[in-house]
């Protein structure tokens, strides 16, 4: 069976797809098979990150309509041949998905892969119930910031009792919180929630921290996940949510700011 | 006394903006979990009825209250209440 893992978050813009993105590269580079789903129907997104823009062809929607199998929907990644992707569609209605179908299309996914990386949409809409309806494992993005750490208690809420596993009264879904843009220098300082307080708040098992890092920008620009990027803060950091992933025992890097010098102290720098 | 003032001004930073984001958290998502778990319709009554009781023997104030209603493993629910009780003149 595979392991079927949302990325989520309620609000917008915290880094989900990035999330996805590096996650299932991750595990990808790992020698996994693993497929991407873009949930966000009418704005896909994760086709740029991934890169593989230009030759979407098919989308999740044709798949479900019937308009294209899904063998000809799924991208193959053109760096880790483990990996392919399934492009949300750009136009149509999201109500093109329901439980049913998009129930059928997981099914048939998991017959041939490991892992599947649903990337949600932002809200809680139709479409982020979608996304997390199936889903056995939960990572929840959240930025140090009090609007997206309240989201994100919603989005639990919501993993809690509108999910597959809730209605069948299954194990619960398994929480994984990620905090993404942390700053430490901005967290000494008393400007930014650290992550002991965000895990106090929403008192879930800690998967990882990114920290904000300019890494993320230039991979977007470049359509290379940033977990390629080896030599940055950030794509370390996803590497160790791979390895936690894969249920490894990883110390969290990345948490201190880096400290001056006493040179630097004193000439500024 | 620039030097005591230096101290003392930094102790007086602590009251962070990031402590306070903490707080105001705390707080909303406690009160958005609490109506998530639907609480039953009479809870309500059932609260101010049993202050009014309370009051006719001890001081109790609104925060020194709380009122619970929860769910344990299997069909068993729990009626929590808690009451602080303060100073002497409560027990007199």
């Amino acid at each position: 069976m595979a392991r079927i893992i949302v990325v989520t978050s309620g609000k917008g813009g915290v880094g989900k797809t990035t999330s996805s993105a590096a996650i299932g590269l991750g595990l990808a580079l790992k020698g996994h098979k693993v497929v991407l789903i873009d949930f966000d129907i009418g704005l896909r997104n994760l086709d740029l990150i991934m890169g593989c823009e230009r030759r979407v062809v098919y989308d999740f929607v044709n798949v479900i309509n019937g308009e294209a199998t899904l063998n000809q929907a799924l991208i193959k990644d053109k760096r880790v041949s483990s990996l392919s992707i399934l492009p949300a569609s750009q136009t149509r209605d999201k109500d093109a998905l329901n439980k049913e179908n998009v129930g059928k299309v997981l099914e048939e996914l998991g017959k041939s892969y490991d892992f599947i990386v649903c990337d949600s949409p932002a809200g809680i809409e139709a479409g982020a119930m979608m996304a997390l309806y199936y889903a056995d494992e939960a990572v929840v993005t959240t930025n140090p910031e009090v609007s997206s750490v309240r989201d994100s208690d919603r989005i639990l809420g919501m993993l809690a009792s509108r999910s597959r596993r809730a209605e069948l009264g299954l194990d619960p879904i398994k929480e994984h919180l990620l905090l993404t843009r942390y700053s430490p220098k901005r967290v000494e300082e008393g400007e930014m929630l650290s992550v002991e307080d965000v895990e106090d708040i929403l008192s879930i098992p800690l998967l990882g921290v990114i920290p904000e890092s300019q890494a993320v920008l230039k991979a977007s620009n470049a359509g290379e996940p940033v977990i390629l990027d080896t030599e940055s803060d950030a794509g370390k950091a996803y590497q160790d949510v791979i390895d936690r992933l894969l249920g490894e025992t990883v110390e969290f890097r990345f948490l201190v700011a880096e400290k001056k010098g006493i040179f630097s102290r004193m000439f500024g720098g | 006394m620039a030097l005591l003032d230096y101290f003392l001004r930094k102790k007086e930073k602590q009251v962070t903006t990031a402590s306070k984001a903490k707080e105001r958290l705390q707080i909303i998502v406690a009160h958005e979990r609490n109506s998530r778990n639907k609480q039953p319709d009479y809870l309500p009554q059932l609260t101010e009825d049993i202050l009014k009781v309370l009051r006719k023997y001890i001081k109790v104030s609104d925060e020194s209250f709380s009122i619970n209603l929860d769910k344990k493993d299997g069909d068993l629910n729990v009626l929590e209440l808690n009451i602080e009780l303060h100073d002497e003149q409560n027990v007199s």
